[in-house]
């Protein structure tokens, strides 16, 4: 060894990939946003627990739960719509929508999505009030934290913690309900009586939801999420940001030392306690804001009781910030959500919606599906006769039973007869009644006279009662080639 | 640079990357320290001892004569052999019913008439195949099960019967017999006989025209054949005698074909599967076969039953 460079013999710790995790405990703050997170969080809870109990009747056919995935008989009910498997698109395309949502809310607001409505948000805020209930507020829970470990800690923290675990389980439990019918099922899952695989979701979702809600929390947003990521790639300096109007606000502090003027800041610092995830907004736009808006709420406490107007910190582009600093007036909110992004997203948002609803509207409640036999392709009857085997798939999508035909339209003099009837009644059509929400399989024989040349043949079905409906499939007839 | 360092002098910083090295070093080549992330050394103890456990719980230690049985004793075999009992299980009541069920009432029971197709077709798959081919369309002297043509008759009875006893087994008295002589081999048609005789069938199978020859063949065929195949040249099932006059040949129609069936004669065999089979396979197979678009006494022929039929259909997949 050469090298003697004596700051090369001194230790020092391995560089850490992530900065030490900073425990939160935020302060419990009141003003109109955190009044409008307490309205959106009561409102998200509540669809969440409460849609799978909503009913919705269907008739005697079909189950009369408003929101069903019924992965057992591959349906899926959303009050009046039906979905079949093969109908799937219309949930990818509701998924597409949610996604260009997501782009649309933050090219208009922000990021609302994680600020109000993010379930994580949502879990993470309802913990919080869990801690500041059973704990007490910030200071409260910092002294808690640092005490030694004692009966009244021990208790508190097994009571805070059953409640997470009350909550955890309540919120994993809500889940299974969308798959099965939530009444029946809820008995049987008290009872023991549910399927285990019942047990073992509400098992990962309760783990999970003590995990990311009651420990996780806005690790999962900075570490974790990708879609803060995203968004740090959407956002400019158009972009509706909770700013903190440094212009205004700097240089910080309570009391001029020097007898310099200083800013609207009196430095307290109750903006940075009141934050869910620990950051400091004075210190400029970062990954960690979820744009919650509670240190607005905490900010404006400050400002009305030292007599300052609102809004040192607030909602408000970037540009605006800079234009508000040189004495302009700032853009109305309502003017900003109307540039060209929100635009085209709104535009790509309404356009599939609308095909969505339109392939909704004129979709057919009955199908058809031929798979022709190819083992052998043809046959050569007694009679000189070709015959040709299919099976057919009769598909009633509705919740009632039909009456529905099946029409032959191939070679000249070709009939057809089913695996149910004799071949002497064969006709160019068959009458059935197709049970309600359910596909019919039906073996064809159609026969064509001998010498038919092979070449198209389709099968059109149609729904005899009032709503009718019709859909064709085209295969093909086989026959010996000429000889 | 100046003073020789010691090497065990402990470890130091690596400058470039600001990591401390292990302390030791081979002709200048030091070792850093980068240890693995806590998470996955966390992770692999874990899995040592998720590993031990496994030991434990499954057989997993060799032995010189047998491994280590595990706490519960499991193996694959003896797993396999619990599905393939369960599966048994499963199956129990339809074979039940099946065996109370003579064959001709099978139709009166759509719904075991469909599982006896079902499992016919798997049994198909494994006993018939070699001969009748996968989509049971036979080939030169395999009759094609899917055909409206039947040697031995083709009721579900018929089928059973032809099933279980085979097609000339002897040891079996109910087999299905019969015998063709070898016409021109054996010298009772002489070979210009022969031919008129194949121009006779082929003029009823309607290939051909009349001509001199069929019409001394009709004669010959009067003399000859009729007993077996009926003076219309129709066959007759109770000797396993094809009709003559359709367009299905089993071992071809056309004039060398037939020729060399007159000359030679054909007696095709099909194992008796009573001996093989249990009595539910064998109506299965039957039932399967029935199925293939050329069963005989079609039960329920009316509309309305198969609107009954429809109803009970009681797939409910896509």
């Amino acid at each position: 060894m050469t090298n003697m460079d004596p700051k090369g013999l001194t230790r020092q710790p391995p560089k850490r990939l992530h900065a030490e995790t900073q425990a939160v405990y935020p302060r419990a703050v009141d003003g109109r946003f955190r009044r409008l997170k307490w309205a959106v969080m009561t409102f998200c809870l509540a669809v969440y627990y409460i849609t799978p109990w909503l009913r919705w009747h269907r008739g005697p056919y079909s189950p009369d739960q408003a929101v069903l995935i019924d992965l057992e008989h591959r349906r899926f009910y959303m009050f009046a719509i039906e979905i079949w498997p093969q109908e799937f698109y219309f949930v990818a395309g509701l998924l597409i929508m949610a996604g260009i949502g997501l782009f649309l809310v933050t090219s208009a607001v922000g990021r609302a999505w994680c600020g109000y409505a993010c379930p994580q948000t949502v879990w993470t805020d309802l913990f919080q009030h869990v801690d500041r209930l059973i704990d007490g507020d910030r200071n409260a829970q910092m002294k808690l934290a640092k005490a030694p470990w004692g009966p009244g800690k021990i208790a508190r923290r097994l009571g805070k913690w059953s409640i997470y675990l009350l909550i955890s389980i309540s919120t994993g439990g809500a889940w299974i309900f969308y798959f099965a019918d939530a009444p029946t099922l809820a008995r049987e899952f008290v009872t023991l009586q549910a399927p285990s695989i019942a047990y073992s979701t509400v098992f990962v979702l309760t783990v999970t939801t003590m995990w990311f809600g009651g420990f996780m929390r806005e690790q999962v947003c900075v570490y974790m999420c990708p879609w803060p990521r995203i968004q740090s790639a959407m956002l400019d300096e158009k972009s509706l940001l909770v700013t903190y109007k440094d212009w205004r606000g700097e240089p910080r502090g309570k009391k001029s030392t020097d007898g310099a003027p200083l800013g609207d800041c009196i430095d307290c610092g109750l903006c940075a306690a009141v934050c869910p995830t620990g950051i400091d907004i004075r210190e400029g736009p970062q990954i960690g804001c979820i744009t919650c808006a509670l240190c607005i709420d905490a900010c404006d406490g400050v400002m009305e009781k030292t007599g300052r107007p609102r809004g040192l910190i607030d909602y408000v582009t970037l540009e605006d910030s800079a234009r508000e600093k040189q004495g302009q007036s700032a853009t109305p909110h309502w003017k900003l959500i109307w540039h060209a992004r929100t635009l085209i997203y709104l535009g790509i948002w309404s356009t599939i919606g609308a095909a969505l609803l339109f392939a909704l509207g004129t979709r057919q409640h009955i199908s058809i599906a031929v798979s022709k036999d190819r083992n052998p392709p043809y046959m050569i009857l007694s009679s000189g006769e070709i015959r040709n085997a299919y099976a057919v798939r009769w598909k009633n999508m509705e919740g009632r039973p039909r009456k529905m035909q099946l029409v032959l339209d191939g070679p000249a003099g070709a009939k057809m007869w089913s695996e149910d009837m004799a071949k002497d009644m064969a006709a160019r059509d068959l009458t059935r009644i197709i049970p309600a929400d359910t596909t019919s399989p039906l073996r064809i024989y159609v026969t064509a006279p001998a010498g038919t040349a092979e070449g198209k043949l389709s099968f059109t079905l149609r729904a005899l009662d009032q709503d009718g409906g019709q859909v064709s499939y085209d295969t093909r007839f086989d026959a010996p080639g000429a000889e | 640079m100046s003073a020789p360092e010691n090497e065990h002098a402990g470890p130091r910083v690596d400058e470039p990357t600001g990591t401390s090295t292990m302390g030791h070093e081979w002709d200048g080549i030091e070792e850093l320290n980068t240890p693995l992330p806590t998470w996955w050394l966390y992770t692999f103890y874990a899995c040592i001892v998720f590993a031990i456990g496994y030991c434990v719980v499954y057989p997993a230690i060799p032995g010189i004569k047998e491994g280590s049985h595990g706490t519960f004793g499991w193996t694959s075999r003896g797993q396999l052999a619990s599905e393939m009992d369960a599966a048994k299980a499963a199956r129990a009541p339809v074979l039940a019913a099946l065996d109370a069920t003579p064959i001709e009432d099978l139709p009166k029971n759509p719904e075991l008439l469909a599982k006896a197709v079902a499992g016919g077709k798997a049994a198909f798959k494994v006993n018939c195949v070699p001969c009748h081919g996968s989509g049971a369309a036979g080939s030169i002297g395999y009759p094609n099960l899917n055909d409206d043509d039947w040697l031995w008759g083709g009721t579900l009875t018929d089928i059973q019967t032809t099933l279980e006893h085979g097609i000339r087994q002897p040891g079996d008295a109910a087999t299905r017999t019969s015998m063709m002589p070898s016409f021109g081999r054996d010298g009772i048609l002489k070979p210009a006989d022969v031919q008129d005789v194949v121009s006779y069938v082929r003029q009823i199978s309607g290939q051909e025209p009349g001509n001199a020859s069929a019409q001394r063949g009709a004669a010959l065929f009067a003399a000859n054949c009729v007993a077996c195949h009926n003076p219309d040249g129709k066959g007759n099932r109770m000797f396993g005698a094809p009709n003559l006059t359709d367009k299905v040949w089993l071992y071809g129609g056309s004039r060398t074909a037939i020729t060399e069936t007159v000359t030679n004669a054909h007696a095709g065999v099909m194992p008796a599967w009573g001996n093989r089979l249990s009595p539910a396979t064998i109506k299965m197979l039957a039932a399967y076969v029935h199925s293939l678009g050329g069963g005989e006494a079609f039960a329920a022929t009316a509309a309305p039953a198969a609107d009954a039929a429809a109803q009970t259909a009681t797939s409910t997949g896509q």
